[in-house]
């Protein structure tokens, strides 16, 4: 079969089958672009634990003279006693860097972090009381510094962003098997659209198969146009799901979130780009297989 | 070229063999017809020959290949050598008399250089010289007949089976279909012709193989048909 009649027959078989093949694109490129989200929702949560893994820290906070917390009766704490506490840190071998943040620092990065929202307003100096803020080694060890200073003189309360942080991982971990098993049941019904395109492209084709039969043409002659045609039907699926993912990515997930929330450790079109040989590798391999193992059931000799 | 030895077929679904034990051998460049009622097991015989369906039982043999042992993947290269045509054309519609005859070339892979070649001097050879660019629809049936003859002679096969090739033309057409697989027969094509047609029989003086249900009853070498009144 010379290159331009198999085109030619690609192409015919395309048209005359258009809106099957229509559907297989719509439904490969939704499967695609939910698997898209999945694996990059995956990418985003570890580019967070990356970035915040190093900036982890456990906040020691102090008591205040209205502290309502039972360690803080005696009052606000006292020079001698942050003296006692910062040494203690220090001694610690699995404290990295211990930071003061005085109560005017606690109001300036409050005021700093919530500038667009209405919060920034409510609050004065004094409202967020004194902290240690301690850079650990490795931050699951968080319950050595949890065990050795809770309750100690002037310490009203131990918050570990690592905790905060891993509940939000796990938010993610879910938002990525929720789209991967959609994606999954996306593949399925793909999988299963394809088969019944081929089916019915077979039959409308029927005469065509049917003298190819009787002069002699291999199966792999009568079977070629329609693995190409599922193929390209599904390649192009998984085009427009690239793009969608991408159009996501970099128009709304960037320009959006980098304002509201961070402006790093956020995924961005490289990651896009990173996924991609595995989204087209995988819509080819399935066409394949869908097709081969349709037309080796359907088309007999 | 062709044997048949004890060949029986049953169909899934048949209630009586639609071939019974026939035996018989058509030779290299033999011109045979097979004649009987409708349901005498014509159109069985020529299928086994094409392979598309198999002997229950007993041997076929074409060009001395056993086909009941010819694995699956060798039967294309099988069917190449044959050619086959019907009562009812079986051409593409959408194709025109060119791209028809063209289309039993293309689909084995010849170079389009030989298919430029080959595809106007056939359809010159059966008689439809300038109408290459007509569509199917565009014919009568004899001229739709003479396609679908040159789609089957075109890669210049051994046998050329008929499947009642005459059966939806005139009785002058008719004969000028039959005419025209004469010639063919004279290059050498071994032509096997399955028909009820016995005026067409009789003034060839051909061959005859008279099958009954699914029985050979008669073979004749210069036979004529009686058809039996119903
Ligand atoms: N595909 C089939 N399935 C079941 N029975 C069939 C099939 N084709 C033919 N037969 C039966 O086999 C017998 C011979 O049929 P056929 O070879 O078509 O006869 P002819 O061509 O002489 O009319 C008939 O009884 C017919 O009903
Ligand atoms: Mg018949």
């Amino acid at each position: 079969m010379s290159p331009r009649f198999l085109l030619q027959e690609i192409w015919t078989g395309i048209r005359r089958n258009l809106s099957m093949t229509v559907s297989v694109v719509l439904v490969t490129m939704v499967s695609m672009y939910l698997l898209g989200l999945g694996l990059l929702a995956q990418t985003q949560a570890d580019t967070m634990k990356g970035y915040w893994y190093d900036r982890v820290q456990v906040s020691i906070y102090l008591c205040t003279d209205t502290s309502l917390r039972p360690n803080c009766t005696s009052g606000a704490v006292t020079e001698e006693q942050k003296e006692t506490l910062l040494a203690q840190l220090n001694a610690l071998p699995e404290v990295q860097q211990v930071f003061y943040e005085s109560e005017e620092e606690a109001y300036d990065r409050f005021q700093e972090q919530f500038r667009n929202s209405p919060l920034a307003g409510n609050i004065e100096i004094g409202d967020i009381p004194q902290s240690f803020r301690v850079q650990l080694e490795d931050p699951s060890k968080f319950g050595v510094v949890v065990s050795q200073f809770e309750g100690a003189p002037g310490v009203a309360d131990i918050q570990d962003q690592e905790r905060v942080l891993n509940r939000f991982f796990t938010v993610i971990n879910y938002i990525t098997l929720f789209s991967v098993l959609l994606a999954a049941l996306m593949v399925l019904a793909a999988v299963l659209l394809m088969a019944t395109t081929i089916r019915q492209a077979a039959f409308a084709r029927r005469r065509e198969i049917g003298i190819m039969r009787l002069v002699g043409a291999s199966n792999f002659t009568i079977r070629l146009p329609f693995v190409i045609e599922t193929v390209i039907a599904a390649v192009l699926g998984a085009l427009l799901a690239f793009g969608l993912l991408f159009a996501t990515v970099h128009y709304i997930f960037n320009r959006f979130l980098n304002r509201v929330v961070l402006d790093q450790a956020l995924i961005g079109d490289s990651d896009v780009l990173a996924v991609a040989p595995l989204m087209f590798a995988g819509v080819v391999v399935l066409a394949v297989l869908t097709s081969t193992v349709t037309l080796w059931r359907y088309l007999r000799v | 070229m062709i044997r048949f030895e004890n060949v029986t077929k049953v169909y899934p679904r048949g209630t009586r063999p639609a071939l019974d034990k026939v035996s018989l051998e058509i030779e290299r460049g033999e011109f045979a017809f097979i004649v009987g009622p409708s349901g005498s097991g014509k159109s069985t015989m020529l299928r086994l020959v094409l392979r598309e369906e198999s002997a229950n039982s007993g041997t076929v043999l074409v060009a001395g290949q056993d086909l009941g042992r010819l694995p699956m993947r060798k039967i294309p290269r099988m069917r190449r050598q044959m050619g086959a045509v019907f009562q009812d054309f079986r051409l593409l519609p959408g194709k025109t008399v060119y791209q028809n005859v063209a289309y039993a070339l293309q689909v084995i892979g010849k170079s389009s250089l030989q298919i430029r070649r080959t595809v106007p001097e056939t359809l010159e050879m059966v008689g439809l010289g300038g109408m290459d660019k007509r569509l199917p629809h565009q014919l009568s049936g004899g001229e739709q007949q003479r396609v679908a003859i040159a789609r089957a002679v075109v890669n210049k096969p051994m046998i050329l089976l008929a499947d009642e090739p005459t059966g939806n033309l005139d009785p002058a057409i008719s004969l000028d279909i039959v005419r025209l697989l004469e010639r063919i027969n004279r290059t050498g094509t071994t032509i096997i012709m399955a028909t009820h047609d016995d005026s067409i029989v009789n003034d060839l003086r051909r061959r005859v193989i008279e099958l009954n249900e699914g029985r050979v009853v008669r073979d004749d070498e210069h036979g004529t048909y009686v058809p039996q009144s119903m």
